[in-house]
């Protein structure tokens, strides 16, 4: 192929653009992570550094023992990963049911469940908080997860089912001819098979529910049952002036996330562009 | 979960899967989707419409629209509102505009791809607890690095300025979190749909003797305009719903309620002023104004568009 010149001062353009780019988006975390290394003198010197003076761990060490933090860090762990395994659990029962199975009223359960999809979930919450009270849920880990579930089931079903309809279904007429029943096609055909899309569906669903605040902000008052967003929402308001404190708290908050992006980076793309799911 | 005990049991869940197990398979999602999504949809509704009394729900007193009447009388909410029109109006383009870029210059045959793109999609992955906190303090009145830049690198103010005291000001640093964290996010969409697009017709145009500014006018616009719609649609719902930054960085409205947005307002009424029937009413406002405005894009946006 000719390459003109127009497109070697574009080349040059592109790579301008984006390093500035990356640097707008990646400063603010470089700063973060700085600012967790100064000790509390150095976070508001002026003029601002960007690398530390004498960096320090004592930030860290006092972020981890404050208060609850541990406990926080183990709820959010506990809650994310209960609400991972449910949801992969009954939406892929679900999305079997919806993509392989006739049964009437099909039709308008799925587009029900699909009205899930439309909701902004701040919006639920005044009446999800007064149900939560008279189930007994307020205060407790088993409400966020059972909350969060609902709040993920129909993207995550929607998601699923369109994946179960890509694979082709000679396999599974080869296994009815074998004598095999449904359960033996879901566990043996669809599930093996749909490893990528369940993937898709795991990861999306830890990081929603590692990051959720609205809810757990309203539903849980005891400290020792706050998850991390709420508590580090919390913890800044308590230590307002402490940054670097805030910002290692942050910065271990935010490690979960960054291994499980790392690791699960192409399914990223996959999720995002086949569902239009956001976060 | 609830079904923990039954998938233990094989033959059991065998049996009910043979015959007509559809509805069975769907008991445990339907019954978590209409408790905590659906019905609450509707007790929500009904709240809107009632003087409710949270110690005792049923003598509350049913009071018609005027729940709603008080939220559009409200200068607290029309100032609410405001906040949350000018944001969309700020955050949506700038998206749009931003992301656009990234994904036209990702698109390119550059060195490194694998690393931008992490690079640009760690702000979407990011909690929006975290980010807002790290915004406060970018925009910090006294040591901020933002002032820090305008002042003594760029000399384009002669003081501090104290974004996150003022009403106005704070507005500022919201509008920027809206769109910083947001471009990733929609870069990755635009880059979907710009590598749909068959690479034969560039080609063709570039045989025609057009330019890179032609190309991107008249095939990769025009081309990607289903996508341009979808995320119009889907980030305007998003900018409606700015809650968790507002409530963040203004400490909930702070100073004199000037400074919500819609749904940080009905935090507020609701659970600090236990207002529960205000708060259903703003929440069915907003899900009625962005279904409106919604409908509308769609119907101005949309236009076949032939390959």
């Amino acid at each position: 192929m000719l390459i003109t010149k127009e497109e070697k001062t574009f080349r040059i353009i592109t790579y301008v653009l984006l390093i500035f780019g990356v640097v707008i988006t990646l400063l603010p975390f470089l700063y973060m992570i700085s600012v967790s290394f100064k000790s509390q003198i150095y976070t508001f010197e002026y003029p601002p550094r960007l690398i530390p003076r004498n960096p320090t761990l004592e930030n860290y060490i006092n972020a981890l023992s404050k208060d609850l933090f541990g406990r926080n860090f183990l709820n959010s762990l506990f809650v994310a990963t209960a609400t991972t395994i449910s949801t992969v659990f009954i939406s892929a029962l679900m999305a079997y049911a919806f993509s392989r199975m006739q049964f009437p009223g099909k039709e308008v359960l799925f587009y029900i469940l699909l009205l899930g999809m439309m909701i902004p979930p701040v919006m639920l919450i005044i009446p999800q908080f007064i149900i939560a009270k008279y189930l007994h849920l307020l205060n407790s880990l088993w409400g966020l997860i059972v909350v969060y579930v609902a709040v993920t089931l129909s993207m995550q079903t929607f998601l699923l089912r369109s994946f179960f309809e890509t694979i082709p279904r000679e396999l599974e007429e080869a296994v009815l001819v074998d004598g095999g029943s449904n359960w033996v096609i879901f566990t043996k055909v669809i599930l093996p098979l749909s490893k990528p899309g369940l993937s898709v569906v795991a990861i999306f669903t830890f990081l929603y529910a590692w990051d959720e605040f609205p809810w757990a902000h309203v539903a849980i008052r005891e400290s020792s049952r706050r998850t991390l967003p709420v508590a580090i929402a919390l913890f800044q308001n308590q230590y307002l002036t402490q940054w670097g404190l805030v910002f290692a708290a942050t910065t271990v908050a935010s490690i979960p996330v960054i291994i499980v992006f790392i690791i699960f980076q192409r399914y990223f793309i996959q999720g995002f562009v086949t569902t239009g799911l956001r976060r | 979960m609830k079904v923990g005990n039954e998938i233990l049991n094989k033959s059991f869940f065998k049996k009910i899967l043979k015959s007509k197990g559809a509805y069975f398979l769907l008991l445990p999602g339907m019954g978590l989707f209409l408790t905590f999504i659906l019905f609450p949809l509707i007790y929500s509704l009904r709240m809107s419409f009632y003087k409710w009394n949270i110690v005792n729900p049923g003598s509350s007193e049913f009071v018609g629209f005027s729940n709603y009447v008080k939220v559009i009388n409200d200068p607290i909410f029309i100032r609410a509102a405001f906040n949350t029109i000018v944001y969309a109006l700020m955050t949506v383009p700038g998206q749009i505009l931003f992301a656009l870029m990234v994904a036209i210059l990702l698109e390119q045959k550059i060195r490194g791809r694998t690393f931008f793109r992490v690079a640009f999609y760690i702000t979407v992955i990011t909690s929006w607890v975290i980010v807002t906190l790290v915004f406060e303090y970018l925009f910090s009145g006294q040591a901020g690095l933002v002032n820090f830049v305008l002042k003594d690198v760029l000399h384009l103010v002669n003081e501090k300025i104290m974004w996150l005291a003022n009403p106005i000001l704070v507005m500022i640093p919201l509008n920027l979190l809206g769109i910083w964290k947001g471009v990733g996010w929609s870069a990755i969409i635009f880059l979907a749909a710009l590598q749909n697009i068959p690479p034969e017709l560039y080609e063709a145009a570039i045989i025609d003797g057009a330019g890179i500014w032609q190309k991107i006018t008249k095939i990769t616009l025009p081309l990607i305009r289903p996508t341009l719609v979808f995320l119009v649609v889907v980030l305007t719902i998003g900018a409606f719903n700015v809650y968790i930054s507002g409530l963040l960085m203004t400490d909930g409205g702070n100073p004199l309620d000037l400074s919500h947005f819609i749904l940080t307002l009905m935090y507020k009424k609701t659970f600090t002023y236990l207002d529960f029937g205000y708060g259903s009413a703003t929440s069915y406002l907003l899900a009625a104004f962005i279904f409106m405005i919604s409908v509308i894009q769609i119907k101005l946006l949309r236009r076949r568009v032939e390959y």
